[in-house]
């Protein structure tokens, strides 16, 4: 309640929209770096004038609150829960072909891998068939289907998890037209890193050849998947 | 009953072959074993896994198909032999009101990856005449 100056003990001058309001998170976390802390002694010496003060004195560099709240204000207590990741739908294993239904990749039909620890799903296109790359995905936004890929071959390497897909953090304050521009010009994109490329080749080469195993199965992973007239999804057998 | 001097050519009548269209036995086929009012009647399925019971006409199809000798109020032994002997069920599995159910029965049951080989199916029958049609109009 820094912002909001407390009224009495336990209740601040506003309310806890206003602060949050204030506080301008909807901005986004600060990314600029604070100055360093300089460390300030806890008392400083000064000379007092005055034959009978002694001539120094030991000041404290923060004073001392003059008042103190006369009743204790009881704390809310703290909740130690937190959400788990989800659990996996039964109807998803490893090999199960999903419906994609929200994101970049709606409609798309992939391969599920694995579940990654925060409880997304790790699926692929394959990238060579329909273009989806290794990627995670939420499983609320998926339709299960009961079309499955034998991966017996398959190994997931354990390097493929959550921070494998987080992006790289940049400091310092940078504004949006450096993140795009270099000198009056469009900056060039950056190459797709080639260790991410290997693995995405590595992983869909034993998918592949699963795939190929069955006739229309790569087709069937290349086609989007939609609705047409008269097909009501809860109708459907997927 | 004198159909004779009526338009209409199925009757609720002892022996019609019915349609059930709702509860647990729909979609399968019975026989009118007695009417019991304007409302209700008495069928049996006992080849077709239908119990004997009291059903409304509201949730029954009158079929073509009828057993001409059933006696009023037969039992289910009769009723058997009855279909057996006049090879009913198999009559209605050739009809092509039976196989058009079926039919829509089997796409309906088809997963997705089913779904998408019947649309290519579908796809290579119309290149097929498509490109047939093209070669006897430009012979023509």
């Amino acid at each position: 309640m820094a912002r909001s100056k407390e009224l009495v003990p336990g209740v601040g001058r506003f309310s806890r929209s206003q602060v949050a309001a204030k506080r301008g998170l909807f901005k986004g976390l600060k990314k600029s770096e604070k100055p360093a802390a300089t460390e300030s002694p806890a008392t400083i010496e000064k000379s007092v004038g005055g034959d009978k003060n002694g001539g120094k004195r030991l000041i404290p560099t923060s004073k001392a609150p003059r008042f103190y709240p006369a009743e204790d204000v009881r704390l809310p207590k703290k909740s130690r829960k937190s959400p788990k990741p989800a659990g996996l739908r039964t109807s998803i294993t490893p090999g199960t072909v999903l419906i994609l239904l929200a994101g970049r990749f709606r409609g798309k039909r992939v391969v599920f891998l694995k579940q990654l620890e925060s409880g997304l799903l790790l699926v692929t296109g394959p990238f060579k068939v329909n273009g989806v790359p290794l990627r995670r995905v939420n499983q609320a936004y998926v339709i299960a289907t009961t079309t499955k890929l034998e991966l017996d071959g398959l190994k997931v390497d354990d390097k493929i998890n959550d921070a494998y897909f987080a992006k790289a953090a940049t400091k310092g304050p940078r504004s949006a037209e450096a993140e795009f521009f270099e000198g009056g010009k469009p900056k060039p994109k950056e190459a797709f890193p080639e260790s991410k490329s290997a693995d995405q080749k590595e992983i869909d080469k034993a998918i592949i050849s699963s795939v190929k195993k069955t006739e229309n199965l790569a087709k069937y992973l290349k086609a989007s998947w939609g609705l047409s007239k008269g097909q009501f999804p809860h109708q459907l057998v997927f | 009953m004198s159909s004779s001097d009526s338009t209409f050519k199925r009757f609720v009548e002892v022996g019609r072959v019915v349609l059930l269209k709702s509860g647990p036995f729909s979609g399968k086929i019975a026989v009118i074993a007695e009417i019991i009012d304007h409302n209700r009647a008495v069928i049996d399925g006992p080849t077709t896994g239908v119990t004997r019971q009291s059903y409304p006409y509201k949730h029954l199809t009158l079929t073509p198909l009828t057993l001409t000798k059933l006696p009023r109020g037969a039992g289910s032994g009769v009723i058997k032999k009855h279909l057996e002997k006049e090879a009913t069920v198999e009559k209605w599995d050739k009809s092509s009101w039976a196989q058009k159910r079926a039919a829509t029965e089997k796409r309906r049951s088809l997963n997705d990856f089913g779904r998408f080989g019947v649309m290519l199916a579908k796809k290579a029958r119309r290149d097929v005449v498509r490109k047939s049609v093209f070669k006897t109009k430009k012979s023509a």
